[in-house]
């Protein structure tokens, strides 16, 4: 049975929706990670939850990226195996250098806590192979620290290889300022390393996975890398 | 013993949402004759009386570049200087 480890840093607080969704959704096993573990198991998926990690002290995400867990899920990514950032997940990716790019205080300097619909930029990878290309999907966003930057050639590169995973769009799937919740460039919601095994997302596809809480769209990214269901 | 003040500032273009708010308050207190505000961050260092220049400003450099500034959007600098 597929195993997912669910990576804890003190004030991650959307660990246990993730470790839910895959225990009690899609009734695979899942595990906590400690932040201070420096050996963990063999996963076949690692997911840095959402939340505020060591407070968001000096930027989101830069203290959580030298816990000392985090040299295993180096070494787990540089396998090839899928490693998911969420939220502040996505920061410690970016801040980690395990994704290109910086995430920075979102335009309006509002915080951000709305459903937002999401555009299936890329469905050929191994987190969105459950979506149709072009998908429009719901899910919540609860974020200051998500507007996504790239200098022109980072963007070109993610371009290039495809890396753009989800765009922030409007209901109809277009995808433009309007529909852009935090100023991020090119709508950018979820990007994806040139290995394709890791993937970070500001939206919370782990708070919609199921019709109760108003949308069930998030699980493919789920169902995509674990199967099931 | 020498210590270091560092600055960390953002690139020109990353937005600055501490400065837009500050400039905020500024024109509501009338102070038109500021034109503009940029912010950042200042850190104080020391180091252990053993540690030589040298290995001081190599370290320095590493806990700037990795941890106390994001070389995607910003940019720092610094002062080393010997004290008592």
């Amino acid at each position: 049975m597929k195993k997912v480890g669910v990576v804890v840093f003190p004030g991650s607080n959307c660990d246990y929706d993730v470790y839910h969704v895959v225990k009690k959704v899609l009734n695979l096993n899942a595990e906590y990670i400690w932040h201070k573990d420096t050996s963990i198991r063999d996963y076949d998926a690692i997911v840095l939850p959402g939340g505020f990690s060591y407070g968001d002290n000096l930027r989101a995400g830069a203290i959580a990226r030298f816990s000392p867990v985090m040299q295993e899920v180096v070494k787990h990514a540089e396998a090839g195996k899928p490693l998911i950032g969420i939220c502040n997940g996505f920061q410690v990716l970016v801040e980690a250098g395990l994704l290109p790019g910086a995430l920075i205080t979102n335009t309006d300097l509002k915080f951000h806590c709305d459903d937002v619909y999401l555009k299936v930029a890329n469905n050929d990878t191994i987190f969105t192979k459950d979506y149709n290309e072009g998908q429009v999907i719901k899910m919540p966003i609860a974020h200051y620290t998500g507007n996504y930057f790239a200098t022109e050639n980072v963007f070109k590169e993610l371009q290039d290889n495809d890396s753009v995973v989800f765009q922030y769009c409007d209901v109809d799937g277009n995808v433009n300022n309007k529909a852009n919740p935090n100023g991020s460039v090119y709508n950018i919601a979820g990007i994806m390393n040139k290995g394709k095994n890791v993937l970070g997302m500001m939206p919370h596809p782990e708070r919609a996975c199921e019709p109760l809480l108003g949308s069930d769209e998030g699980l493919g990214v789920f169902t995509s890398i674990l199967g099931g269901k | 013993m020498w210590s270091a003040k560092i600055i960390v500032e953002y690139k020109e273009g990353i937005l600055d949402p501490e400065a837009k708010a500050i400039k905020s308050a500024f024109n509501t207190m009338g102070h038109d004759e500021i034109k503009d505000i940029t912010t950042g961050r200042f850190f104080h260092l020391e180091f252990k009386n053993e540690i030589g220049k040298e290995e001081a400003e190599t370290k320095l450099k590493e806990v700037c570049e990795k941890l106390l500034s994001n070389p995607v959007i910003e940019n720092y600098k610094y002062e080393l200087e010997e004290v008592a």
